[in-house]
């Protein structure tokens, strides 16, 4: 059912049947003798959200209980139903009910969101050409064949082949900016050889099934005219505009659908973000875990216990308190289970469901602070942080390793041209005044060595500049539309800022581009003539090349092949003569900082030109290992080539860049630059940004050194790693605590280069059992380096290397910052994903779990926010563990309001408000990060410690009362003094906290008044009726209230003040050792007695 | 998920068409207050050990003399405790306890002689002792229906299902309902003062004003409204199954009889301890007379109505006078001075060390 197999690659096109998909333009069945049977495609509806109106309680229900804390709480809640228990099933049901409620307002909001953006984009009206009719439809009506008609500013529906454009040149421009991030004009080009008119095209399309790689499409158009041999074409990405890009600049554009829906690239894309869980959950559920066992064993004793008790006789059932008949028959084992049931019942509040509420709302509240705060506000952008996920505010203060891009993280990505070398010679660019000289008019270009180059140098090195690029120079009529677009500047549009600053550097030597015009290039010279070059060829760049070309003819009929790219990869392709006078230049500039390019050109006869040009076009149409085989021809067409000069384009550094990496180290973070650019460059930034120091000792693993020793690469990168390893790992003084780490720096420090190609090998080492080895060493190689480097990196190797990091010894919290595309991998990646909303456009924002405008407010982020997070989330959840003293009391009112208002909100408040450190003496001090680093609040120990404190203060409480108090009635009231003992903890006082926790304690004191005073008249027990009020009017009860707060602070208080004068960092012990107290409990008393009595 | 790309991308679009227009881009700057910018005004205290120390000495200072003052206190507080269970052959009601049966139509009454070695003065209050006895079961305390003991018409003659099975009684509803109601302490104590001239003179028992007065007034009351007549009001009703005496019989005086009987009402508060005492009777200091008791021989008549030895209870009279703080408690006293030297001595070895490292810390106070 295939049209016949065109001319060459008959055995590839049988495997090429079996993925590709076949799409008739416009429903149009093509000629040939296969019968048209319209194939089945998925429709162009985007569905993004999880729920409908009719299964959204169910199914959000269902995935709700599939968390293990819920499920748990609504198990107990069953349980409290069924079985007659101590407590109410309103205790635990009223809580479970809320934060189900929230958590399904939450979610349904959330998906009523995403149904109102698939709306959006399946209802957009799109005009679709049909039989030569417009038709108006709604773009979720569009099928794969459709002709579709798309107008200047829309985005495309779905993925389309461009049939047709308004403009002349049959191109049409785009921006990916939704998509990629990349936010400058992109050109796209018609399929060559279509119609004009579209309504007697008569084609099919084969193409590969969808997949979500962006940049690669692979497919060809067989163009049926009538009875000829249908012409085949070939379809490649720029062929292909993607769902979601934006048309710019062209009037209108005429495509046909190849993927819709859910099959579009864009709709693939999106499909893989899953959902980051924080370090500081993993562990709350493990101390949860632990306090089941708990609950469970303590169930287990206590029925134990009862049965024992009830052994003796006249205490089962004496004659005061008869069972019923129901109770009398029921089966004994079954009682002692529904028993244990009760038991378990009544110390479930050993696990707070308000916890997961608190711990919650804490962070949705807390991570406002972020986006509040007005140093992160940068003021040319307009714009402050942005927070996408507020679960991971606790991890910002637990980062261990911090992974940034260099390019436009760690620089600016404004590029500027600084200086060029031509021929050996230097010309420095020398402000504004000089640039009217021109530097040849005069015979002014100011070099060093007051030499300069021929002029016939000169001139050939800046045309190379001026036509060896894919610049294009904005058109006045697009005025205004793209000054929000970072890269257009001065009137020139390219897909990388070096081309624009390498540009508009010929410029001021007198060299202008003008633009292109139908294959045509425009140049102005010196003379003010304009020179015409025909575009035969652009062999585009890519980052495995590393350089671009163009091939050019004159009018004069030369025809020139021009080149640039990094030194490495022009070198090897030039004359080696003349490599020697422009390296040291190249590698001058590159330690500098400044990033280089090498120019070379050569001309091509005629025999040479017809032989690459037939090579190209072949390589181009075809259809498998397309790819592969441009670049073969590439490499045969770029050699033997004559090298005329290099440039240095400074990447400037951001803002504070060196003052935040060397905050970060000072707070014990490792920073690792992982970039696509050269080593040099890279090395340089490092330096500048004071990553290496001067006294740093570098230990390089790239490409150089392995071809060092001529042996074989393997072994040479065995004994380089072995060798590394033995100075890094093995000499290096033993790593102590976390507190000496700060002292050890004072030794020497290691900086660790290593390349992509490098990191491959290492990673993916051909030998299963010295992979793994070489990754060891490798990684401990990395661990023990002050700051590591990965240069020529492709994203996917990025995220290669957080995962790497992520899953070794330790588990460290990994963070990755970036602000490009390419980082988005290792955004995802990372524990915590950091965006910066710089020039390269969104998509690393949008993929980030914090955006921040600056590459500096990472420092704020991290050791002021982070700090506080982190404290305040452990002191929140040790707060929670250690109110475990707490049980339930009397009346279900109290014990409900108890957990809600009681004892969350003064936490809550506390929680989003303290700063045990005031936020400049964190900026001030890095190395107080050190002291939580590594989850150092929610270990073992200090939840011991929690714990313990809590049942020592239950116990005290509990004896307290039952030995101070003759009068049992007035046992029931110890919670005032919980609020007292959270006040001397909290270090940092605000009128809020002052409201919450008084108002919490006169809250208390009025539900108590309230609760106990009045006859409600829908109880039939009122056992708590004026209890209140007669213990306050006691003297002695206020005594021993006194008292026992006295008491069950003393040791806290004692604690602090002997910790203190141990060791050097006493200020800080003192500062981070908060201990605050929090919570006591009344009902411990009565609960030990109730549980173990009353059942 | 994909709706947040849709809605950064709206935002882009919205940010493309607004931006050339300058001025409908609405400035995002956050506000600089100081709520936003957690610059609250804040006060952070901090213990060092220039608060500390002094803090321990005056809580020392304060502690041990509120201790003694309590221990004073409570050392002249005069209590007098005698068990009349009648475990024992040679005790005088160990018939009485013996021969208990709840059908027995004849009370049951025994008299124990005892001797007060000091004379009280002002009040003295006279409390009935029980030891393991369960006032706390879970079982136990959820069986009332405080809507009946409320005077609610429909709760008389519908009890709650807590009351079970201490609910209905021959197919009638039992008011007061539940176990607690059904378990009230009946005996009668009465308080005899053997007069050196040998007459005997019977000690005048308050038995009003034992009760909460919010109790007495409001979360009890009898049903029917201010009908006097409590035999109609509590018609269609039987008394609890081990009661001897309907609910309306239990005191000749309208104002004590019923629900706001006092005895009843005080019964009703269920102890948290098995272990408790509760108010039975006052003694009022009369006006003439210099001493309430005076020292010498007292009988305590005991009606014998209530069976302990079943489930191994006691049974005590206790007469006690009280002070401002409550009845006798010699143990907060103790405790206020044990943790007053602590303190006291905390402050003081504190004093030591912190002398000796001293300067160290001086540098490290650190003030918002």
């Amino acid at each position: 059912p295939h049209p016949t197999p065109p001319r060459k690659g008959g055995k590839r096109y049988c495997f090429w049947l079996v993925d590709s998909r076949t799409i008739y333009v416009g429903h149009r069945p093509c000629p040939a003798s296969e019968p048209f049977i319209p194939p089945k495609f998925c429709d162009n509806r985007i569905v993004s959200s999880k729920y409908t109106v009719w299964n959204f309680l169910p199914k959000n229900l269902f995935e709700q209980f599939r968390r293990i804390a819920n499920f748990y709480f609504l198990i107990i809640f069953l349980v409290q139903v069924i079985v007659d228990t101590p407590t109410s099933p309103v205790t635990s049901g009223l809580p479970l009910f809320f934060v189900i409620t929230v958590t399904a307002i939450k979610q349904g909001y959330e998906d009523w969101l995403r149904h109102k953006a698939d709306n959006e984009v399946n209802k957009y009206p799109v005009t679709v050409l049909e039989d030569g009719r417009r038709i108006r439809k709604e773009s979720e009506k569009i099928k794969v064949g459709d002709v579709v008609q798309v107008e200047e500013d829309e985005t495309f529906p779905c993925d389309l082949i461009l049939l047709q454009s308004s403009r002349d040149d049959d191109t049409c421009f785009v921006t990916t900016a939704s998509l990629d991030g990349e936010s400058n004009h992109k050109t796209h080009y018609t399929v060559p050889d279509t119609e004009k008119d579209l309504e007697s095209l008569n084609a099919t399309i084969e193409c590969e099934q969808p997949q979500p790689d962006l940049y690669k499409f692979v497919g060809r158009m067989h163009i049926y005219k009538n009875n000829q041999e249908p012409a085949v074409r070939s379809l490649g990405p720029e062929n292909l505009l993607l769902k979601g890009a934006t048309l710019k600049n062209t009037q209108k554009i005429c495509g046909v659908a190849v993927y819709t829906g859910m099959e579009t690239k864009m709709a693939l894309n999106y499909q893989g973000k899953s959902q980051k869980r924080s370090v500081v959950e993993k562990s709350i559920n493990a101390f949860l875990l632990v306090y089941l066992c708990i609950l469970v064993s303590k169930a287990l004793v206590c029925t134990t216990l009862k049965y024992v008790w009830q052994s003796k006789p006249g205490q089962d059932e004496p004659w005061y308190n008869e069972k019923t008949q129901r109770e009398k028959d029921t089966n004994l084992y079954l009682k002692m289970f529904t028993d244990f049931l009760s038991f378990m019942v009544l110390f479930n509040f050993i696990i707070p469901v308000s916890m997961y509420v608190t711990v919650e709302m804490q962070k949705f509240l807390g991570s406002f602070f972020i986006t509040w705060d007005k140093d992160f506000f940068d003021p040319e952008i307009k714009e402050g942080a942005l927070v996408n996920t507020s679960d991971l505010n606790e991890e910002l203060g637990q980062v261990e390793y911090v992974f940034t891009d260099k390019t436009g993280t760690l620089t600016q990505n404004n590029m500027e041209f600084i200086e060029c070398c031509i021929d050996g010679f230097q010309y420095k660019y020398r402000d504004a005044s000089s640039e009217l000289d021109g530097f040849c008019v005069t015979d002014g270009p100011v070099s060093k060595l007051q030499q300069k180059a021929g002029r016939e140098k000169e001139e050939l090195f800046l045309r190379a500049l001026c036509l060896c690029h894919t610049v294009q120079v904005k058109e006045s009529t697009e005025q205004g539309q793209d000054q929000v677009d970072g890269l257009t500047d001065q009137g020139f549009i390219a897909s990388s800022p070096d081309e624009i600053a390498l540009v508009k550097g010929a410029m001021r030597y007198g060299f202008t581009f003008l633009g292109l015009e139908s294959k045509t290039m425009k140049i102005l010279n010196r003379n003010n003539d304009v020179e015409k070059y025909e575009l035969l060829h652009v062999l585009n760049f890519d980052p495995v090349r590393r350089r671009m070309s163009v091939i050019v003819r004159s009018t004069s009929g030369d025809t020139l092949l021009f080149c640039k790219g990094a030194d490495s990869s022009i070198f090897p392709r030039v004359r080696q003569e003349e490599v020697e006078r422009i390296r040291m230049h190249v590698e001058r500039n590159a330690t500098e900082g400044y990033r280089t390019l090498c120019v070379a050109y050569k001309h091509l006869s005629a025999v040479e030109y017809a032989q690459a040009d037939a090579g190209l076009r072949e390589a181009r149409l075809a259809l498998q290992d397309r790819e592969e085989k441009l670049m073969a021809v590439y490499n045969q067409v770029e050699t033997g080539m004559s090298l005329i000069g290099a440039t240095a384009v400074e990447d400037r550094l951001q803002e504070e860049a060196a003052e935040t990496m060397e905050a970060l180290q000072g707070a014990g973070i490792k920073v690792w630059v992982l970039t696509g650019d050269k080593m040099e460059t890279a090395k340089s930034t490092c330096y500048a940004c004071r990553l290496f120091q001067r006294n740093t000792e570098l230990l390089e693993l790239t490409v150089r050194t392995l071809e060092d020793g001529g042996r074989r690469r393997e072994e040479r990168l065995h004994e380089l790693l072995l060798e590394y390893h033995k100075k890094a790992v093995q000499d290096a003084p033993p790593v102590k605590a976390g507190v000496t780490r700060s002292w050890s720096s004072a030794n020497q420090d290691y900086g660790f280069i290593v390349d992509g190609a490098t990191l491959s090998m290492v990673l993916n080492s051909s030998s299963d059992s010295n992979s793994s080895r070489y990754k060891n060493l490798f990684l401990q190689i990395c661990q023990n380096c002050t700051a590591v480097l990965c240069c020529r990196m492709a994203p996917l190797q990025k995220a290669q290397i957080v995962k790497m990091v992520k899953n070794s010894k330790g588990n460290p919290i990994t963070l990755s910052i970036g602000d490009g595309a390419n980082d988005v991998s290792m955004i995802l990646e990372a524990h915590v994903g950091i965006g910066i909303k710089g020039k390269e456009g969104r998509q690393a924002v949008r993929n980030s779990d914090y955006a921040i405008p600056k590459l500096k407010h990472l420092k704020k982020l991290l050791l002021a926010h982070g700090h506080l997070y982190y404290v305040r989330i452990a002191h929140l959840v040790q707060y929670f563990f250690y109110k475990v003293g707490t049980t339930p009391l009397y009346d279900a009112a109290y014990l409900t309001m108890y957990n809600i208002c009681f004892t969350s909100m003064p936490i809550l408040a506390y929680s989003l408000l303290e700063q045990h450190i005031c936020i400049e003496v964190l900026l001030d001090n890095a190395t107080l990060y050190r002291e939580i680093a590594k989850n150092a609040m929610l270990r073992w120990g200090p939840f011991l410690y929690w714990t313990i404190l809590g049942v020592f203060h239950g116990l005290l409480f509990f004896f307290g009362v039952r030995y101070l108090f003759s009068n049992p009635a007035l046992q029931d009231n110890g919670q005032v003094f919980q609020i007292f003992n959270l006040a001397l903890d909290t270090r940092h006082w605000t009128w809020i906290n002052h409201f919450v926790i008084w108002g919490s304690l006169a809250f208390y004191v009025f539900f108590s008044f309230f609760w106990g005073g009045i006859i409600w008249p829908f109880l039939r027990q009122q056992r708590l009726y004026f209890v209140f009020a007669n213990m306050l009017s006691s003297v002695s009860a206020w005594l021993v209230i006194i008292l026992l707060i006295l008491l069950s602070l003393l040791p806290e208080i004692l604690l602090v003040v002997f910790r203190k004068p141990r060791g050097p960092h006493s200020r800080q012990v003192q500062l981070t050792c908060t201990h605050y107290s929090h919570t006591v409990d009344y009902g411990v008393c009565s609960t030990n007695i109730r549980s173990q009595l009353f059942l | 998920m994909m709706a947040s790309t849709y809605n950064a991308k709206d935002e882009d679009g919205h940010i493309t068409v607004a931006g050339p227009g300058g001025g409908t881009l609405r400035s995002r700057k956050p506000e600089n207050t100081a709520f936003k910018q957690q610059r609250l005004p804040a006060w952070q205290p901090i213990l060092t050990a220039g608060t500390v120390l002094p803090a321990f000495f005056v809580i020392g200072l304060i502690f041990i003399p509120i201790g003694i003052g309590l221990y004073v206190t409570s050392n002249n507080i005069k209590e007098f405790e005698i068990d009349y269970t009648g475990v024992d052959m040679s005790s005088p009601c160990f018939n009485c306890s013996q021969n208990f049966s709840w059908n027995s139509t004849r009370p049951c009454t025994c008299s124990i002689p005892f001797y007060l070695d000091q004379p009280y003065e002002s009040n003295v209050f006279m409390y009935y002792g029980l030891s393991n006895f369960y006032q706390n079961h879970r079982r136990y305390v959820k069986s009332r229906d405080d809507s009946q003991l409320n005077g609610d018409s429909e709760a008389l003659t519908k009890p709650s299902k807590e009351c079970e099975p201490y609910a209905f009684h021959d197919n009638k509803p039992i008011a007061p309902c539940g176990a607690i109601a059904n378990s009230m302490f009946n005996d009668s104590l009465e308080l005899f003062y053997n007069d050196p001239n040998g007459t005997k003179v019977q000690i005048h028992l308050m038995k009003t004003g034992i009760a909460w007065w919010t109790d007495k007034h409001v979360k009890f009351r009898n049903p029917g409204g201010n009908n006097p007549n409590l035999t109609v009001a509590f018609q269609g009703t039987t008394k609890p199954v081990n009661w001897r005496k309907p609910v309306y019989e239990l005191d000749s005086d309208q104002e004590n009889d019923g629900f706001i009987n006092e005895d009843f009402i005080v019964w009703m508060r269920t102890a948290a301890l098995p272990t408790f005492r509760k108010l039975y009777r006052i003694i009022q200091k009369k006006k003439d007379m210099v001493l309430t008791l005076p020292r010498g021989n007292y009988t305590l008549e005991v009606v014998y109505n209530y069976p302990v030895r079943s489930f191994e209870g006691r049974k005590r009279m206790i007469l006690s006078t009280i002070s401002w703080m409550g009845g006798k408690n010699p143990f907060l006293g103790i405790a206020y001075i044990t943790v007053g030297s602590v303190c006291f001595f905390l402050g003081v070895v504190l004093l030591i060390i912190h002398h000796k490292y001293g300067n160290r810390n001086n540098s490290a106070d650190i003030s918002n």
